[in-house]
């Protein structure tokens, strides 16, 4: 296992996706020990008190921070499509904000989009302080280079909606409008999200009951679609014990109207804690920690030289669900300067629905536990 | 093969009876193989720095987008453009000086650097944040560490008194380049906000057209493949390469003198081989091997001798890159497996090129049969012919050339189809001029003389050939140093107009002079002067300040100018600009141009050109207190005086009494215009240095050429010999037949000399160094070069005709019944 796998959630933490800039040369160096140490930037505690649209907005007192939407789409003939737009930030050390290309802060950005038989996906990085990226509140825009996410004409704060979403790549692109009519959930405990038993956490919300419309473009071909899209808001000056190696995490939308934001962090001694959180249909949100519990793959897919599950068995005994999940495309790797997988599922069993699915830290020599 | 050795035995006996011959064969070969080999040593050399100063992160190795005017433009632009699709990346260049050298500051935005950026080094091994975070980094070769005498991580101080990143060795970066974070670069620099270019990396997303994003503040510059500085260098290797090949082809006219010596000495021998029953074609080969033998062991030594010419002159090359263009060249050879091979093959190819006319006559050499001069001078009437008209179908060439061709290689193809074709022709010419005489003489002994001059032609048109062209390549280019060095002169005297120069050692001690001088009554005005280093449209200028005061309106000589260009300075909106720099720039009196300043883009409009000879750099001229404004961190340690010449050296004792001022602080007018001919006669040591040798070159072909010719031409004195003409008679008649076709030689050097000065002054040193020069003819400079030339000849003449004077009557007799 390598330095590079021991990231967080969003494959950003530690600046070891800033180590793809290196071109390779300095991947183990220098910024590897990163991850462990936050001194100087602010902690998470619980019991803090969100407030949009500020908390909308980068915090960038804590070190990561991303914004990172999925969107599971239709088109007229029914077929699934995925989108995806990130944008993360970075704090290469602690302190007042400096001006200019001084700022400590870095951004990058993700976008893909998925279909049955292809999965497209693009990169891009900037530095803060210049104006190249960023995301202010009032009135809400997050953007980096010529990707986009606006608040439209009469946003509500509470809701983060309507948005305009918008990316492209050489080969692809999309431009989504998404609408919401229930205010954001708070994740974790109240938006506390603990990481490890060891104190690591974050603050984390999400809107998960997004309806998304517009286009996506994959070659030269526009596609017309309409589906369901969620977004995490999360940051975090610690997100990862040491010895967590990576994650698999799930945001399921069930035909119910509910949600299901799930993940388990595997451990180095091969443990594994899952958490996460029910979300009724009226927004209400409840952790459901349990030792019975319990996700396992069902079905392995040999993409980028690795072995990656992308097949699970998902079972929640105390909502009593249990369901088996497939990808809509088994090869949605993000060959990204950090590499992971993430793509559109669709899932069956006791409940039935869609989703997305998001796998860090399975490097090419890997073994599941 | 047993046979073949012995074969090969017998035939290096020759040598060995034959040492000066062996000894001159190889000169020629060393020469021709030294001298070419030691040019391309110095390209190669060159170029590997010009290669690693492209793969400075892009060059323009990579398609960019600079301002208009090539100007520095605000960082939002950059921005605006990546928002709208653009995969671009921030650069900002400028000049920075440490410890008095300037160096060309880069900075780098390492995040959005496009990753096919050439092979852009990695930021990797020293980490991005320690490289972007303030105080940051200061990537720099090995080179500059040596230069600047000190370790990695130690902090430099510029000369402006700021403190510098602490410096990270990078290996694949060029010397003299300093590569920084873009924030600190635009803070070292004082141009917050602004950048020099944008490096265009793969396209990443669909993008806005250009002129949506930009107007038409930015300009797109497509990927060449050619470096700016091998495009700005091309003139001076080019230069190098001329001198290299004509070294070379003179070298082989030796070769093809000494190889002919040896083949006309061995006749008989060749002969006696064959009668032994030696068939034609084993005798070929083993003198083929003979001949590359010989040119591989010629071939090392003048590996050896050019890496030698290359190691003594790279200093000089050095100097003349760095101060002409700016160009970085490491002071030590390195020498690639290639070049060795290279060397190695055109030793051989040349051997066997100059040999070639002497093989097929040895291949073709009949059993018994003797030589028949006469029946040969007419096959070589028709040959004439057809040489010439070879010649003219050259001329006419070298006309279209001229005329259609405008890059410095076009003009020195001109120049070698010109000389090529003069000599081509200059057998026509002679033969012509010969028979001429011929026709006129009426006395037997005369005619004879005549008729067999031109028969002694043939033989020695290539040396004459060599003659021609050496000698005409010293007219020419001593014609244009000459012409040079006139006008530098004279410029110098109008440039040089203060009385007493001064350069105080730090901005206090300037000012205690200054304070000083105000209480001396002999001081009619003190001349405040100063320099600031830009990067203008990609290449480094000097920005140079020049007070108001008449001293300059008086002296300063102007090429060109709008009427009141010396009042136009004053507010500082005006600038004069180098000849050098408006050439290159095409830049004309009335142009605006935008100079990247601290604090932001200084505009300016050109109200005058003037004469910079000898400066290497592009230089533009503005008022001192402008220039002050400007660029505050500039030293104001250097002023000049007038003074009363009469009071010159007293002043000059008492300020060195006064304030320690040593030499090179304090300099009278004199002192400064002797340095600044040292500096102006460097620029031409390279030139000068290959004139010379190839001059000596042409002298040794023309004695082996000689020599050559008196062995083979034997046969025929031998009969004048036996009707009763004494052998001094004959001495002197060879002597002053020499000496004639020489001399006709020589003045048809003259003029095709002073074509070639001409292609040089008005065509060549415009492209290569951005000046033009007035055109003047030294007549007595022609005379004395003409002397030389016959020196030349006479010396090489003599060895011969004295060999003949004092030849026993025995020789004689036994080669007339021989030959006969």
């Amino acid at each position: 296992m390598n330095a590079s796998s021991k990231i967080s959630r969003r494959a950003f933490a530690g600046g070891l996706a800033l180590l793809g800039l290196d071109r390779g040369v300095a991947r183990a160096q220098g910024f590897a020990g990163l991850g462990e140490n936050a001194e100087g930037f602010a902690a998470v505690v619980p019991g803090r008190t969100f407030a949009f649209p500020a908390d909308h907005g980068p915090h960038p007192e804590f070190r990561i921070e991303w914004w990172y939407v999925t969107a599971i789409l239709k088109d007229r003939a029914g077929a699934s499509y995925g989108a995806q737009w990130t944008l993360f930030r970075q704090a290469t050390r602690p302190g007042a904000q400096q001006p200019g290309w001084a700022n400590q802060q870095i951004w990058m950005g993700h976008a893909a989009v998925t279909s049955a038989d292809t999965h497209r996906y693009g990169e891009t990085f900037a530095r803060g302080g210049v104006g190249q990226a960023g995301v202010e509140t009032k009135p809400f825009h997050a953007w980096i280079d010529s990707w986009q996410m606006r608040g439209r004409e009469g946003m509500r704060d509470a809701m983060l909606a309507p948005l305009d979403l918008t990316a492209s790549g050489t080969d692809f692109a999309f431009a989504l409008r998404l609408d919401a009519d229930r205010p954001v959930v708070l994740q974790g405990d109240a938006g506390y999200s603990r990481k490890s038993e060891r104190g690591q956490a974050s603050y984390y919300y999400s809107q998960p009951f997004f309806k998304a419309g517009g286009s996506i473009t994959i070659g030269d071909k526009l596609i017309e679609v309409t589906g369901l899209a969620w977004m995490d808001r999360e940051w975090s000056s610690q997100p990862l014990g040491p010895d967590q190696t990576g994650w698999d995490w799930f945001s399921l939308h069930l035909n119910s109207g509910e949600k299901l934001m799930l993940y388990r962090l595997r451990q180095q001694d091969g443990r594994n804690d899952l958490m996460g959180n029910w979300i009724a249909a009226d927004g209400r949100s409840v952790e459901i920690a349990s030792a019975d519990n319990s996700i396992t793959p069902t079905g392995m897919t040999d993409v980028a030289g690795r072995q990656v599950p992308t097949a699970w068995r998902i079972a929640i005994p105390s909502r009593g669900l249990a369901i088996d999940t497939t990808p809509l495309n088994a090869a949605s790797w993000m060959g990204t300067s950090f590499p992971y997988w993430e793509g559109p599922i669709g899932f069956a069993g006791s409940h039935a629905g869609f989703g997305y699915l998001e796998m860090t830290g399975y490097s090419a020599a890997c073994v599941i536990p | 093969m047993k046979r073949a050795l012995w074969i090969l035995a017998v035939l290096l006996s020759h040598w060995r009876r034959h040492p000066m011959q062996l000894a001159t064969l190889l000169i020629g070969l060393i020469s021709a193989t030294a001298l070419w080999s030691g040019v391309q040593a110095l390209n190669a050399q060159a170029r590997i720095s010009y290669d690693r100063a492209a793969a400075t992160f892009g060059g323009a190795r990579t398609a960019m987008l600079v301002g208009r005017d090539d100007a520095n433009f605000p960082q939002a632009l950059f921005v605006e453009l990546r928002r709208a699709g653009w995969n671009v990346s921030p650069v900002l260049e400028g000049r920075i000086q440490i410890g008095g050298r300037a160096f060309r500051l880069m900075g780098i935005e390492p995040v959005t650097m496009p990753g096919e950026v050439g092979d852009a080094p990695t930021v990797g091994r020293s980490g991005l944040q320690s490289f972007v975070t303030p105080p940051g980094e200061m990537l720099v070769a090995h080179e500059v560490l040596a230069d600047l005498n000190l370790p990695e991580g130690a902090r430099p101080m510029s000369s402006g008194g700021t403190l510098l990143p602490p410096l990270r060795a990078q290996p694949q970066l060029a010397p003299g380049v300093l590569v920084v974070d873009i924030g600190i670069a635009q803070q070292l620099l004082n141009m917050p906000d602004q950048v020099s270019r944008l490096l265009i990396g793969k396209t990443k997303a669909p993008r806005a057209a250009l002129e949506a994003v930009a107007g038409d503040r930015l300009r797109l510059v497509e990927p060449d493949a050619e470096s700016d500085l091998e495009r700005l260098t091309d003139s001076f290797h080019l230069n190098l390469t001329a001198f290299g090949l004509l070294s070379f082809v003179v070298g082989l006219f030796i070769v093809n003198s000494a190889i002919g010596l040896a083949f006309e000495q061995r006749r008989p021998m060749l002969r006696t081989l064959r009668a032994c029953g030696v068939s034609a074609r084993m005798l070929n080969v083993v003198l083929v091997i003979e001949l590359v033998a010989l040119a591989l062991v010629a071939g090392m030594i003048g590996l050896v001798c050019g890496y030698a010419i290359a190691a003594f002159l790279l200093p000089d090359v050095a100097a003349s890159l760095r101060g002409l263009y700016g160009a970085q060249i490491p002071g030590q050879l390195t020498l690639r497996s290639e070049w060795w091979i290279a060397g190695l093959a055109i030793s051989v190819l040349g051997a066997l090129a100059a040999a070639a006319a002497s093989l097929l006559k040895a291949a073709r050499l009949p059993v018994l049969v003797a030589a028949q001069p006469q029946a040969w001078q007419q096959a070589q009437q028709r040959w004439l012919v057809l040489q010439s008209a070879v010649a003219l179908a050259v001329f006419v060439a070298a006309g279209v050339l001229l005329w259609y061709g405008d890059s410095v290689l076009w003009v020195f193809a001109v120049l070698a189809a010109l000389l090529l074709a003069a000599a081509l022709l200059l057998p026509a010419i002679l033969e012509r001029v010969l028979s001429l005489g011929q026709h006129t003489a009426r006395r037997p002994l005369a005619v004879w003389f005549w008729a067999d001059s031109r028969q002694q032609l043939s033989g020695l048109s290539l040396a004459l050939m060599a003659l021609l062209l050496a000698l005409a390549v010293n007219v020419g280019v001593g014609t244009m140093v000459e012409s040079f060095s006139r006008t530098f002169v004279g410029w110098l005297d109008g440039r040089l107009a203060a009385d007493v120069y001064v350069s105080a050692k730090d901005d206090a001690q300037a000012m205690q002079i200054k304070a000083w001088l105000r209480g001396r009554p002999e001081i009619e005005a003190v001349l405040p002067g100063g320099r600031a280093d830009a990067q203008f449209r990609g290449a480094p200028i000097e920005v140079l300040g020049l007070p108001d005061h008449a001293t300059y309106s008086e002296h300063w000589p102007l090429l060109e100018s709008t009427g009141n260009a010396w009042v136009r300075l004053r507010p500082g909106d005006a600038t004069l600009v180098s000849e050098q720099l408006a050439r290159r720039l095409k830049l004309e009196v009335g142009d605006r141009i935008e100079v990247p300043a601290p604090g932001g883009n200084w505009p300016l409009e050109i109200v005058g050109i003037y004469a910079d000879y000898g400066n290497p750099k592009g230089q533009i001229a503005v008022n001192y207190a402008a220039l002050t404004r400007r660029f505050p961190g500039i030293p104001a340690t250097r002023f000049g005086l007038r003074v009363a010449p009469s009071e010159i050296p007293a002043l000059l004792s008492a300020m060195q009494e006064k304030f320690g001022l040593g030499d090179r602080s304090l300099a009278d007018q004199a002192t400064m215009k002797a340095e600044s001919k040292r500096i102006f006669n460097r620029t031409f040591a390279v030139t000068a240095a290959l004139n010379t040798f190839t001059l000596g070159v042409a002298g040794i072909a023309l004695l082996t050429s000689l020599l050559t010719l008196s062995n083979s031409r034997l046969p025929q004195l031998a009969p004048l010999w036996a009707i009763g003409i004494t052998r001094r008679r004959l001495a002197a008649i060879e002597l002053v037949k020499t000496l004639s076709v020489a001399l006709i030689t020589a003045l048809l050097a003259l003029p095709l000399g002073l074509l070639v000065a001409w292609c040089l002054i008005a065509v060549v040193n415009v492209k290569a160094f951005g000046w033009r020069l007035p055109f003047h003819v030294f007549p007595l400079q022609l005379l004395e070069l003409l002397g030389v030339a016959m020196a030349a000849s006479l010396l090489a003449a003599l060895l011969p005709v004295m060999k003949l004077a004092r030849m026993q009557p025995a020789s004689l007799i036994k080669i007339f019944a021989d030959e006969r």
